[in-house]
């Protein structure tokens, strides 16, 4: 068995009967037994589930029926992703026990195309964090330096593909939960643009920001992934009908002649000097590549914190208000129905969640809701205008993904600014939208991963695909 | 200072969230400088600049996502109602609202 499978590999294992997808799927929870207790990536496993999946595979194979996309492909799903018959809690007690209705969209199409969901994988509270400390469930570790952070909030999900504990994985991305724990743990991580994907299904922290995307261990498995959820769902009105173009096709395309451009405001003060000197190798790459490199000024940049705490905070104090403890989860008993829901959210939220409904709340609160959630939304403008203006000189724009590498455990915990700070260089091309990659760009020291971001302008996955598979195949990872 | 102890204790109420003390004062602390770093927006000038609430591809509009308001069956009131905490089909049960 190798250490980690692709998705091309499984394929042809399958195809040439080398091995069944049972036993492909019972490998991998095998590897999950192994490892787990230490990593704690995944919180629940669906094997019941998984081998009904991995048997109907083997009888196409049997039958020499042709295969689907995905015939075979052990993946994992951030426990944000609403699963059917399978325990989904949102990192959260308020939902410890709750056990969704119906599928995500995402998930029923890689079923449909063929894929093993082997399980759950551990995030922060609501995809509320960048470094999966505000799990209910306790933290992830990072595989590659089990005393540091996977980041977050999708840090299982990238946990599991990193450890090899899963082929790809699905996350969410609000705010940089996708791209951020990819860079922390090395691997490919993708944010598609905003309407790509369909978000039925998808438990909401903030939903003019959240998105679903894959996680694998090279490009090409990312683009697969990918190709498979993306298109219209008519039980998401956000989503597109664009057409989706063939992503491993588009990636393949020579990058030579692109334009590449670098905004500035992306190696300011407060980046740690060895990113900066991967980061910067990284770009040296893509002019040895052939693409022509332009320095680009992104002036809103600085701003873009400040007015994706005020934007994610005040829906998700809106989107929270269903844990009531009526229909579902948590209830704790209280003397009249306010003090019913009182107590019960008082209960089964944690710190971070909890901070961030008052935070929320407040900016849309009487009074202050032109100052703050307003003027949030005004800047968010700005933002997204940047981003426009940028694309009409460039075809794309490389930046680090994150000011720093993985940081230990503990570090960060007591200051949350501190913590919202790390996602400088993520939460931009979420508030416009646009899609973004992270790809291994080199290892600090040898061991700490440092991830190398690259935006497309709006349904340009395939661009971002293409320069993300030339990086890899001209050994960025090994920068 | 930004937001005073009333504040909090008035947005809590607002969102059904019961607060500790120690919460109360630790939440106060860490949103007062959020709301201070915050207050860096106020260096743009954005008199004449359009809210942006949502990111809308080109197929978008809002007319082009209604859909057709067709009734399909949907059989999931029993698996439904099992979640609930106090379920009595077909009704959610909570505490009495209204005194006699």
């Amino acid at each position: 068995m190798p250490a980690n499978w692709t998705i091309d590999g499984v394929q042809e294992a399958l195809a040439s009967k080398q091995i069944s997808a049972r036993e492909v799927a019972a490998d991998y929870y095998k590897r999950i037994e192994a490892r787990n207790p230490e990593l704690n990536a995944y919180l629940t496993l669906s094997q019941d589930r998984a081998f009904a999946q991995a048997d109907r595979v083997d009888a196409l194979v049997a039958a020499g029926k042709p295969l689907p996309p995905l015939a075979g492909v052990p993946i994992a799903i951030k426990d944000v992703i609403s699963t059917r018959g399978v325990r989904t809690t949102c990192g959260s007690k308020i939902l410890e026990n709750y056990v969704p209705p119906y599928d995500a969209t995402a998930v029923q199409r890689l079923e449909a195309a063929g894929a093993v969901i082997l399980g759950k994988t551990n995030c922060d509270e609501f995809a509320m964090g960048s470094s999966n400390e505000n799990s209910a469930y306790g933290p992830v570790r990072n595989p590659e330096a089990p005393d540091r952070v996977p980041g977050g909030s999708s840090g299982g999900s990238a946990a599991a593909v990193a450890a090899g504990l899963a082929v790809a994985s699905l996350g969410t991305d609000t705010g940089g939960s996708i791209r951020q724990p990819g860079s922390f743990c090395g691997i490919p991580a993708m944010m598609p643009s905003y309407g790509r994907v369909s978000r039925y299904g998808l438990i909401a922290f903030a939903s003019s920001l959240d998105r679903i995307g894959p996680f694998a261990t090279n490009v090409r498995d990312v683009a697969a992934v990918l190709q498979v959820i993306a298109g219209r769902d008519v039980n998401d009105s956000t989503s597109t009908t664009a057409p989706v173009p063939d992503y491993r096709a588009e990636a393949q395309k020579p990058v030579k002649g692109l334009r590449i451009g670098i905004p500035k405001e992306y190696f300011g003060a407060g980046m740690d000097p060895d990113v900066r000197k991967k980061v910067e190798a990284g770009i040296e790459m893509f002019r040895k590549l052939g693409c022509e490199l332009r320095e680009i000024r992104m002036p809103h940049t600085d701003y873009a914190i400040a007015a994706y705490y005020i934007i994610a905070t005040a829906e998700a104090s809106s989107n929270l208000a269903r844990y009531d403890g009526v229909r579902y989860g948590l209830r704790v008993e209280g003397d009249s129905l306010l003090s019913m829901y009182r107590k019960t959210r008082g209960a089964g939220f944690g710190a971070e969640v909890k901070r961030r409904i008052v935070l929320g709340t407040y900016v849309l609160s009487a009074g202050y809701y032109d100052a703050y959630y307003l003027k949030g939304q005004k800047v968010r403008s700005l933002i997204a205008q940047d981003f426009r203006d940028a694309f009409t000189k460039v075809d794309a724009m490389v930046t680090p993904t994150s000011p720093v590498p993985a940081f230990k455990l503990g570090e960060r915990t007591n200051d949350p600014l501190q913590m919202y700070l790390a996602d400088i260089y993520t939460v931009t091309g979420s508030l416009a939208g646009v899609p973004g990659i992270s790809v291994p760009c080199g290892k600090i020291c040898g061991k700490l991963a440092v991830g190398l971001q690259i935006f497309g302008p709006p349904f340009g996955e395939g661009r971002v695909l293409q320069l993300a598979q030339a990086f890899e195949q001209a050994g960025g990872a090994a920068l | 200072m930004k937001i005073s102890r009333e504040d909090v204790l008035r947005v809590a109420d607002l969102a059904y969230l019961d607060l500790s003390e120690s919460e109360l004062e630790t939440y106060r602390n860490q949103i007062d400088e959020i709301l201070e770093y915050i207050g860096k927006l106020n260096e743009l000038d954005t008199t004449n600049v359009e809210p942006m609430a949502q990111v809308l591809a080109d197929d978008q509009t809002a007319d082009a996502t209604l859909r057709e308001d067709v009734v399909v069956p949907c059989q999931v009131a029993p698996e439904i109602l099992k979640q609930a905490p106090d379920p009595e089909p077909p009704y959610f049960r909570v505490p009495k609202v209204i005194e006699r």
